[in-house]
């Protein structure tokens, strides 16, 4: 203060208030903004660093991360729709009452008298469906990309905690509008949460050791599905579910940027021609030495051995096409929700059950499999699936293809053969079990341990299984192995959903179409 | 490498006073997050279980026929009246919870396709035990029935 008085002698201190108070505008900018105006290069990269939520990227972004087909925008689509979730959902809780026949009431008034509810209820919904699908998408882009392989091997891992966090908060959501569907969805969920009963039951064992039961226990809180269990789901929903993908989705962005960015081939740079004329190289001679910030950087410097960098600056080339797929989740979540609202059945009746009682449609694949086993189908196969994936980038230590469409030994001839193996078994065995039935149709006194081991969920699995064998050792590659299993079960979940969703009416039975359904 | 060449030159020193130290406190801190994490887990699992009484009384309607079930209103357990006596059998599904309805020969639900015998045997579909059988108890000119007492199928209250 006193070396400021300085400079301007002579002006009043009264003068000086003034001129402080006409500039705020402006040093409130300057201290908003440290860098100042992103013009230049230099400034440009201190308004990446300067910024808490920016930081999370890389100062600079290489060209062949901002090419459409590398990422398709799928993995920002998927915080896009998070944080349309998270606003929406915050305006829904001023009117919900997490209480059953409360939270009925509560969002008939939301849909019909509460100003813009039944809108914003309609985008939340919606967009909870564009984040299952960009995350699921954003999952198979990364397998088919191969960018899942060292150093990216634990980011699949945490990409693998936001999946299954994700189908959380959408079960979770399912069941707190108390209505029909709610009720009978989360009392079908509790119950293949104690189905590895179906197990220690048959072994005789449930009395001593019973996981099956406690699983139920401490997601319901009661022995039945009423205002505990409402409560505990309203719980996981608003505070626990979303905290922990807020958390583990920091990890997950700043580990893209510190394992080098989006995956790319080694020849990215030849693939990608020489930069526009207008871009500033950071290095423009190749630095031959290898630099290491001894004891903080593990091993060599990217940028050793190779010619100025193919980077743009993230900020605005990055940024402004987060923004663009931003607001194209914003559209397409808002105008769904004008076209389709959100489903509101009658209120929750405990002794009469939905009939079909159909999950979400993203679940429905599995509840084709908990028709055949619930605990294989509800618990036994999803544990294989997700053990499969999170190994996958373990297993496969290969380099060949990686940042490449369906990289790797076997390509796309491999891809496309697995999809034909893919559907073609799933069409078959379900083809077969709808006509035929299974075990328990055939010899009505087989143990329950035989129809939990073998029911058409396990056999599908175990076909996948030798399908992705056989093409480690055709092309004697286990990335190869990789592609056929991915592939497979992507198309065996496409398979069962479709056929859970459009094909299984009244007491899950096959039908064509809706329209031949008994009327009820 | 410094570690393997002073070793192989020293006998083997015993662990410094400082690294011993440092251990305990990490172990001992390990343990009691993981006993703190224990003592915060028993909290979602309650002592006593929020439900409503799984016993009821009800009386049987005159007119039912013998081998015909009764459902009373709210309930999820069918009465059966014959010869040899009165029983009970859930109408919860032994696969994933829903109720069983009422089908032509015994019982089907709705949800996953199972279908169950008159005596809650399965006929057919992923259920894997048979729907069990409820104590029966009499009390004056009506039934009480315990839904949480499963007693052995084709136990009658005569």
């Amino acid at each position: 203060m006193s070396d400021a008085s300085g400079a301007t002698s002579g002006v009043t201190a009264m003068g000086r208030f003034l001129a402080n108070l006409r500039e705020i505008p402006k040093t409130f900018r300057e201290s908003l903004v440290r860098g100042g105006a992103p013009t230049t290069d230099r400034t440009r990269s201190s308004f990446v660093f300067g910024n808490v939520f920016l930081h999370l990227h890389a100062v600079r972004t290489h060209r062949w991360s901002l090419r459409w087909s590398t990422t398709a925008g799928l993995g920002i689509m998927s915080v896009a729709a998070f944080l349309i979730t998270l606003i929406t959902g915050v305006l829904l809780m001023f009117y919900y009452k997490p209480y059953p026949d409360a939270a009925y009431v509560s969002i008939k008034d939301l849909h019909f008298v509460v100003p813009t509810g039944r809108f914003i209820r309609n985008i939340h919904r919606w967009a909870a469906n564009v984040m299952v699908v960009a995350v699921l998408l954003h999952m198979a882009r990364v397998f088919f990309t191969g960018a899942y392989r060292k150093p990216r091997e634990f980011n699949w891992l945490v990409g693998m905690g936001l999946l299954a966090i994700t189908l959380g908060l959408s079960f979770t959501g399912y069941l707190l509008p108390w209505d029909q569907l709610a009720y009978w969805a989360i009392t079908i969920g509790a119950n293949i949460a104690q189905s590895p009963r179906e197990v220690t039951d048959a072994l005789k064992i449930t009395e001593y050791f019973d996981p099956g039961g406690l699983q139920r226990l401490l997601l319901l809180g009661s022995s039945d599905v009423g205002e505990e269990a409402l409560i505990r789901f309203f719980l996981l929903h608003v505070m626990i579910l979303p905290l922990a993908l807020v958390a583990l989705l920091g990890v997950h962005m700043w580990r893209v940027r510190k394992d080098g960015g989006i995956a790319r081939p080694d020849d990215a740079d030849a693939r990608l021609g020489p930069p526009p004329a207008d871009t500033y190289p950071v290095f423009t001679e190749a630095p031959q030495k290898t630099y290491q910030i001894a004891a903080i950087v593990k091993g060599k410097t990217p940028a050793v051995g190779k010619g100025p960098e193919n980077t743009v600056p993230s900020m605005p080339h990055l940024f402004y096409a987060e923004m663009g797929v931003f607001m194209l989740t914003v559209l397409i979540c808002t105008a769904l929700a004008l076209v389709s609202d959100a489903p509101l059945k009658e209120l929750a009746n405990p002794n009469v059950p939905e009939n079909p009682a159909k999950a979400p449609w993203y679940f429905l694949g599995l509840q084709e499999l908990v028709a055949y086993s619930a605990f294989m189908g509800g618990i036994g196969i999803p544990s294989i699936v997700l053990l499969g994936l999170g190994l996958i980038p373990y297993l496969d230590r290969e380099k060949e293809g990686t940042g490449l469409w369906f990289g790797g030994p076997g390509g796309v001839p491999l891809v496309l053969l697995s999809t034909v193996y893919g559907f073609g078994t799933a069409f078959a065995l379900e083809a077969f079990a709808i006509r035929f039935g299974w075990i328990r149709e055939w010899w009505p006194d087989v143990p329950q341990l035989v129809i939990t081991a073998i029911n058409p969920g396990t056999v599908l699995t175990a076909l996948y299984a030798g399908f992705s064998i056989w093409a480690v050792k055709r092309w004697g590659s286990t990335r190869a192995g990789a592609l056929a299993l991915f592939t497979c079960f992507l198309c065996g979940f496409i398979l069962l959903t479709v056929v859970g969703q459009h094909f299984r009416g009244p007491n899950w039975v096959f039908y064509w179409s809706p329209s031949e359904w008994p009327g009820h | 490498m410094t570690t393997t060449s002073k070793s192989s030159r020293l006998d083997p020193e015993p662990m410094p006073r400082r690294d011993f130290l440092g251990l305990a406190a990490m172990w001992a801190m390990g343990a009691s997050a993981a006993f703190a994490l224990l003592g915060i887990l028993r909290l979602p699992r309650a002592a006593v279980l929020p439900a409503p009484s799984k016993k009821f009384k009800v009386a049987l309607p005159e007119s039912l026929a013998d081998g015909e079930p009764f459902v009373p209103p709210g309930r999820s357990v069918a009465l059966f009246k014959d010869k040899d006596g009165v029983y009970a059998v859930s109408t919860i599904c032994t696969h994933l919870g829903c109720i069983v309805k009422q089908s032509a020969d015994g019982f089907a639900c709705p949800c996953h396709g199972s279908e169950f015998h008159k005596d809650g045997t399965v006929k057919k579909g992923p259920a894997p035990t048979a729907l069990p059988w409820l104590a029966v108890t009499k009390d004056g000119g009506s039934f009480v029935v315990d839904e949480s007492k499963v007693v052995d199928p084709g136990t009658r209250l005569t």
